[in-house]
């Protein structure tokens, strides 16, 4: 770990003035962070220490809800009103880590999370990420882990986060701050695909903070869920995951939220497979269809081909699961 | 810097850069605090931290100023185990030993959890006022420890035996 000064942030506007000097770095429950200044891939000359703000969970005015960057993840997978309207974000923040890691992670870090692939983390590896122009490694490589859709010969890293999968399906915004205001970006937009530079995995200007998660009201949210597979029972990583939530009208499916993780640089939004389902029957053609239609532009690697498969039956089954609970 | 670390005050000299784990074990010699992956990986670091279980291993020591951590010379010591250490002891949750101290520390933050209707991933109902301790629901809230040695199923029965008693002795899960 290579030297750096610590500054506990007293408030925004303060952490926001110390988040601005070159070389600065916010610090949450620094369960990456921490871990990644260890191996000297993040080598921050200033820790600016937000995890003491924004630790409150308020319902907004239109029955939504104000998640603060420095809520614990336990904290919101606890909260009642996530369990009860938004019971998907709960699974897949529960999902996620182990229980000694959710109560030191806080959920501005879960979104700056950065990728688990193991080139990444290997300095005697090639990675773009790490050094722009270097290589990749995972290309041809073990690439079990990796991106099937969305990714660029420069990387084919996935995003690691289980609860950034959820807010996609939600369509959460990222309340952000910096020297030059406040903005709120859409999740959907907030992470960014590899292309030529897989070194800017996010829109966020350079010194701005995430304030708060804005969880818009979604009603037919309360029928949701989130299906994660992995090589392990727990603790570990996804290959592939599904965050859905679905509305019936009769026998037709009146509205349906998707989002896929474990296999893109960012949180998937299905919105083919959701217009592909929009207004028609709940049967498992329709599901299979979906899929296909969401799938269509996958590239697989060596190793990772399975996941197409992989993606599509556990997409069958949660909506299969959800249509059967809306009765 | 300054801490609360088993109920004593505590001042100590260090970098930026030292883990809490490291202070325990480096800088006031508690060393009962164990270092296996020094990445979160493995849970032997476990500790807790205003009763919160959490990984010492990824937790710098400057961001816990001032706060309460209670380690496993903190649970119990020779002769005065604590029931939890006892039951490990019935039931061989151990081999080498080296994951105990993390596995003790973590159980008893995760009775905590349960304690306050935290949910697991295996939680079939979530909005259910009282969480169900079963194998599963062990198993998974506490899949942030391993054991090489494979004691699991030691652990999970002392972990069961010792909560299960708990749950008697609370007269509100009683009358529920």
């Amino acid at each position: 770990m290579t030297p750096f000064r610590y500054e506990a942030a007293l408030d925004t506007p303060g952490a926001v003035t110390l988040g601005a000097a070159l070389g600065a770095k916010y610090l949450g429950g620094g369960t990456n962070l921490v871990d990644l200044m260890r191996e000297t891939i993040e080598r921050p000359d200033v820790l600016v220490d937000v995890s003491g703000l924004a630790g409150e969970i308020t319902d907004d005015d239109a029955g939504g809800l104000i998640i603060g960057a420095g809520v614990k993840n336990t904290a919101v997978a606890a909260d009642r009103r996530v369990r009860e309207r938004f019971p998907f974000l709960a699974q897949a923040i529960l999902s996620g880590a182990s229980g000694q890691i959710r109560n030191m992670a806080t959920v501005g870090g879960n979104i700056m999370q950065r990728t688990r692939c193991l080139y990444f983390f290997d300095d005697a590896a090639r990675c773009n990420k790490r050094e722009p122009g270097a290589g990749c490694d995972a290309l041809k490589g073990f690439n079990r882990n990796h991106a099937i859709l969305g990714a660029s010969p420069a990387c084919v890293a996935t995003h690691p986060s289980d609860m950034c999968v959820a807010l996609a399906a939600l369509g959460a915004t990222v309340r952000v701050e910096g020297s030059g205001g406040a903005r709120e970006i859409p999740i959907v937009d907030f992470h960014c695909l590899p292309g030529e530079t897989p070194h800017i995995e996010t829109v966020l200007r350079p010194g701005e903070l995430i304030t708060a998660v804005g969880l818009p009201p979604l009603p037919f949210a309360r029928n949701s869920t989130y299906r994660k597979v992995r090589d392990r029972a727990s603790y570990a990583f996804a290959l592939v995951s599904v965050a859905a939530a679905l509305q019936m009208d009769g026998g037709r499916i009146a509205d349906v939220r998707i989002a896929f993780g474990g296999i893109a640089h960012k949180p998937w939004r299905a919105s083919r497979a959701e217009a592909a389902l929009r207004n028609g029957p709940a049967t498992e053609q329709a599901f299979q269809a979906a899929a296909t239609a969401e799938l269509a532009d996958a590239k697989p690697l060596r190793e990772n081909g399975f996941k197409v498969e992989l993606a599509t039956r556990a997409l069958i089954a949660v909506l299969g699961h959800l249509a059967g609970a809306a009765g | 810097m300054h801490f609360n670390i088993n109920g004593r005050p505590v001042e100590v000299e260090a970098d930026t850069r030292t883990s809490l784990l490291d202070l325990l074990r480096e800088h006031l010699q508690l060393s009962g605090t164990k270092k296996g992956c020094n990445q979160g990986a493995c849970g032997a670091c476990t500790v807790l931290v205003d009763g919160q279980r959490i990984n010492s291993c990824l937790a710098l020591a400057v961001q816990y100023q001032d706060r309460e951590v209670v380690t496993i010379e903190g649970v119990g010591a020779p002769g005065s185990l604590h029931p939890l250490q006892e039951a490990f002891v019935e039931h061989d949750g151990f081999q080498c030993g080296y994951c105990t101290p993390g596995q003790i520390c973590s159980a008893l933050g995760m009775a905590d959890e349960l304690a306050r209707g935290v949910p697991s991933y295996v939680t079939e109902d979530l909005t259910a006022e009282t969480m169900v301790l079963n194998h599963d629901e062990i198993r998974e809230r506490m899949s942030g420890n391993l054991c090489r040695c494979g004691a699991y199923n030691g652990i999970v029965e002392a972990i069961r035996e010792t909560l299960a008693d708990a749950q008697v002795e609370d007269p509100k899960r009683e009358a529920a």
